[in-house]
């Protein structure tokens, strides 16, 4: 058990290296930062001092080796733009996207669950064939145009629901929340169904087809011979041996619904780090680009990690191979 | 406008902010901008869309009116005691927002800060040789040359509390290489009209009405709630669904439907910005079949390009009508225009391709052509429809559009033939920040923007002269005459001033001001 979770750590902190890495190297082809540092009548050599000041000039590898070292110890150096650690900047947008991920997979799992099991149960019935059709435009319609016609109806017409932002937000610790104020969930609502309209279709669609399995498999067979209720084999029975690989799809979605809120946040002006990422790639700001690619990273890492972990603890086959 | 006329109009306006703000009590302005201010130090960078926000919260020694005319601001008065030696006076009775007096020691610690070798900031201040405090209301600014618009860049040079920086540990702008925050990029202690109240950064930052401002306000608000929207679509969403007051800037293509929706309305202005095409004056092109020669040394093959680009096709297509088209490197408000120079005449392909004829391509040539797709109004859909109206004349530009970071990496470089780039001249407001910066044999500090290594002694010669000129008259005579140089020899081709729109909600005035700075502090809401 140990020497798996340590190889499995090992192979983490290659991986992490590895993102780290062709972050770098593709920042090359961002363009310079510094033009957009200094005014635009600065001279040429007043650039080259910033540049060599930042340590820009240095080859890529002498610049990846100072990034690791610093970020080892959780220092990230200074946004170029903002003159902010970029830890903290991190630090103050990571509830804001956390959060919207959180209410998107809440919203995806309570909408998406029940969808599916009505599908399976009534396999040719109209209500499961609209569904069937509903699902496939919410996969094939992009994300951005859903909200942006969200945005157009609830906020334009209907005047319900705000546009952008965050609104009101409390702050506990480090931890600014939305949860509490009226204005913070009336904000949530928009971006979390946008984020998660994608997801709600996965789910439908996996616990549709998982359960149709299940419901054809011997012990179900049997559960309706012994004459239990249709109740009891579909909910007691068949679920639950559904929702174990939902369940593990789920969890590894989350990773992707952190790295994907990018788009969310930048149509609903989120105050999360993809909003944050997005900015730095318009500016060239290389430490919070870099900070932010390793931490979406880590978050990969460590679902992945866990997930492994699960197995193990679940799967007997997978320790008798270690 | 007279003084006289100029004063009553200024009581009624008084007159009437007093009526309104006693009526309405608390009156709250909502707006947003595509980007974040990038930082509340005014000393920490150069956006002007950060600087234009924080002229609401701190001042200079002067600033700019909505006529974008120079006028007094915490110094009532100034005279150069000699050539480079320029004394103010300063306000008495005025205080930051912290309660902290303002006096002469403030000034001379934001200067030199301002000034500071690690300050980014430097060369918007590029003539100052030391600040001394004279007495406690007097403060003389030692330059290191004469500076005829010395006064032009101070506009830019905010002016904190020294106490407040001494307190924090803030008494020089952020360095990068020391790895640590300053207090002043998140706090803020000004003389201005507005006083910072909270900022959550990318969320909102709020400021609310000074009570103690010096300067009798001409405005109604209490406060200003900013947000950044980047999304187009989602900004014009919030201010037609009533989030929000004002926005900038108003897309050009939605400028129609803001109109038509009743609740809100656009404003527009050509902007100081010029758009032109840089190019390439070295001995070989960097992307083209040509090996051996520049054609783009000649003057005929210059103005042949220039010639066969229709403005007037792209101002009506593209940019549906708003723009300006200008045969000049500068807007008309700059100092050294002259609208007598300023004609465009009509896109002639038939004229164009003579001229490259009698330059000996009369079959055209490969070229590069590179712009940035995003930094400018339409520059990318501009730079497309000129490469179809150059293949009409043989002319086959290999097109390249990119990220304006990429964009000018690659131009300041050298690396470009044809390029597209804008100028407002600010924080200068002045011809000679073209002159210098663009049209200037790249030496030194000069020709900084110049990567296409354009060279005229004439035009050098008569920088070198307007660079020292304090005779405003003389001065703008000599800039135009160098403008009129690099016109005739197109050294540049000048496009157009492209337009500026904001967009508001019913019932706000906000007036509209070429640098695309909003002066909130003469807006009134309803």
């Amino acid at each position: 058990m140990i020497a798996f979770i340590l190889r499995r750590l090992i192979q983490s902190v290659l991986v992490m290296l590895a993102v780290a890495l062709i972050a770098f190297s593709m920042f090359s082809f961002i363009g310079d930062p510094v033009n957009s540092m200094l005014p635009e009548n600065a001279s040429t050599e007043e650039r080259q001092a910033l540049r060599e000041q930042l340590g820009l000039d240095q080859p890529v590898t002498v610049q990846f080796t100072r990034f690791v070292t610093g970020a080892v110890q959780g220092e990230f150096g200074i946004s170029y733009r903002n003159k902010r650690p970029v830890s903290e900047m991190i630090a103050e947008r990571l509830p804001a996207t956390l959060e919207l991920v959180l209410a998107a997979a809440v919203f995806a799992l309570l909408l998406g669950v029940p969808m599916g099991i009505y599908a399976a149960l009534h396999p040719r019935g109209i209500l499961s064939n609209l569904l069937n059709v509903i699902s496939l435009i919410g996969i094939s319609v992009p994300t951005f145009v859903t909200g942006i016609l969200l945005i157009l109806v609830f906020s334009v017409w209907l005047n319900w629901l705000p546009s952008f932002g965050r609104g009101e937000t409390v702050q506990i610790g480090w931890w600014s929340t939305g949860f509490l104020t009226v204005s913070g969930l009336k904000s949530l609502v928009l971006p979390a169904v946008m984020l998660g309209l994608f997801q709600v279709t996965l789910i439908m669609r996996l616990v549709r087809a998982e359960m149709m399995e299940v419901l054809r498999s011997d012990f179900v067979r049997f559960a309706r011979a012994r004459g239990l209720t249709n109740r009891a084999v579909n909910f007691g029975h068949a679920l639950g041996n559904t929702l174990m690989p939902v369940i593990t799809i789920v969890g590894l979605q989350l990773g992707s619904m952190i790295a994907f809120a990018i788009i969310t946040e930048t149509v609903f002006q989120w105050p999360g780090m993809g909003l944050l990422f997005i900015q730095a790639v318009s500016f060239a700001d290389i430490p919070v680009m870099s900070a932010y690619l390793v931490l979406v990273a880590l978050v990969f890492v460590a679902i992945n990690m866990i997930v492994d972990l699960l197995y193990f603890a679940i799967d007997p086959r997978l320790s008798v191979q270690a | 406008m007279t003084l006289k006329t100029r004063l009553k109009t200024g009581l009624a306006v008084a007159a009437v902010t007093a009526l309104l703000a006693g009526a309405s009590g608390a009156n709250t302005l909502r707006m947003a901008d595509s980007t974040d201010i990038a930082a509340m130090d005014p000393h920490s960078m150069t956006e002007s869309n950060t600087i234009g926000f924080l002229n609401h919260v701190y001042e200079g020694l002067v600033r700019y009116n909505q006529d974008l005319e120079v006028e007094p601001a915490l110094a009532t008065s100034w005279e150069f005691v000699e050539p480079t030696r320029l004394r103010f006076t300063l306000r008495e009775g005025v205080t930051f927002h912290n309660g902290n007096p303002f006096t002469a020691d403030d000034v001379v610690a934001s200067l030199e800060r301002a000034a500071h070798e690690t300050s980014p900031v430097k060369s918007n201040i590029p003539g100052m040789a030391s600040v001394e405090k004279v007495d406690e209301y007097t403060v003389d600014l030692v330059l290191s040359g004469p500076d005829p618009i010395v006064l032009n860049y101070l506009t830019n040079i905010l002016i904190l509390d020294r106490e407040w920086m001494a307190e924090h540990d803030a008494l020089l702008p952020a360095d990068m290489r020391g790895g640590r925050e300053n207090h002043a990029v998140a706090n803020a202690n000004g003389t201005g009209p507005f006083r910072l109240e909270s900022r959550q950064p990318d969320a909102r930052t709020v400021l609310v009405v000074n009570e103690a401002w010096w300067d009798e306000p001409q405005h109604n608000l209490t406060r200003i709630e900013f947000s950044p929207i980047g999304s187009d679509a989602t900004r014009i969403a919030a201010l037609l669904s009533g989030e929000l007051d004002f926005i900038t800037p108003a897309p050009l293509q939605d400028v129609e439907r803001i109109d038509r929706s009743g609740g809100a309305s656009v404003i527009i202005a050509p902007a100081l910005r010029t758009i032109m095409l840089g190019m390439n004056h070295s001995d070989t092109l960097h992307n083209s079949d040509l090996t051996d020669a520049n054609p783009l040394q000649d003057r005929r093959v210059r103005a042949a390009l220039w010639r066969a680009i229709d403005m007037e096709l792209i101002r009506e297509k593209i940019m549906r009508g708003m723009s300006r088209n200008s045969a000049l490197l500068v807007a008309p408000p700059v100092p050294g225009y002259d609208a007598a120079i300023d004609v465009l005449p009509p896109a002639d392909p038939e004229a164009a391709r003579a001229l490259l004829a009698e330059a000996g391509y009369a079959d055209g040539f490969e070229v590069g052509l590179d712009c940035p797709n995003s930094r400018y109004v339409n520059d990318e859909e501009i730079c497309q429809a000129i490469t179809a109206m150059w293949s009409r004349i043989g002319v086959r530009a290999q097109l390249t559009s990119q990220t304006p970071s990429k964009h000018f990496e690659k131009v300041l470089a050298g690396s470009s033939d044809i390029y597209m780039v804008g100028w407002a001249t600010l924080p200068m407001l002045d011809a000679y920040s073209v002159l210098s910066a663009l049209l200037h044999t790249p030496q030194d500090r000069m020709g900084a923007w110049n990567p296409g290594g354009y060279s005229n002694p004439e035009i050098d010669a008569l920088t070198a002269k307007v660079a020292v000129e304090l005779d405003p008259e003389k001065r703008s005579a000599m800039m135009t005459e160098a403008l009129k140089i690099a016109r005739d020899d197109v050294a540049i081709i000048p496009l157009h001033q492209q337009p500026l729109a904001w967009a508001v909600r019913s019932g706000v005035d906000i007036p509209i001001t070429a640098d695309n700075k909003p002066r909130l502090w003469y807006a009134t809401v309803e």
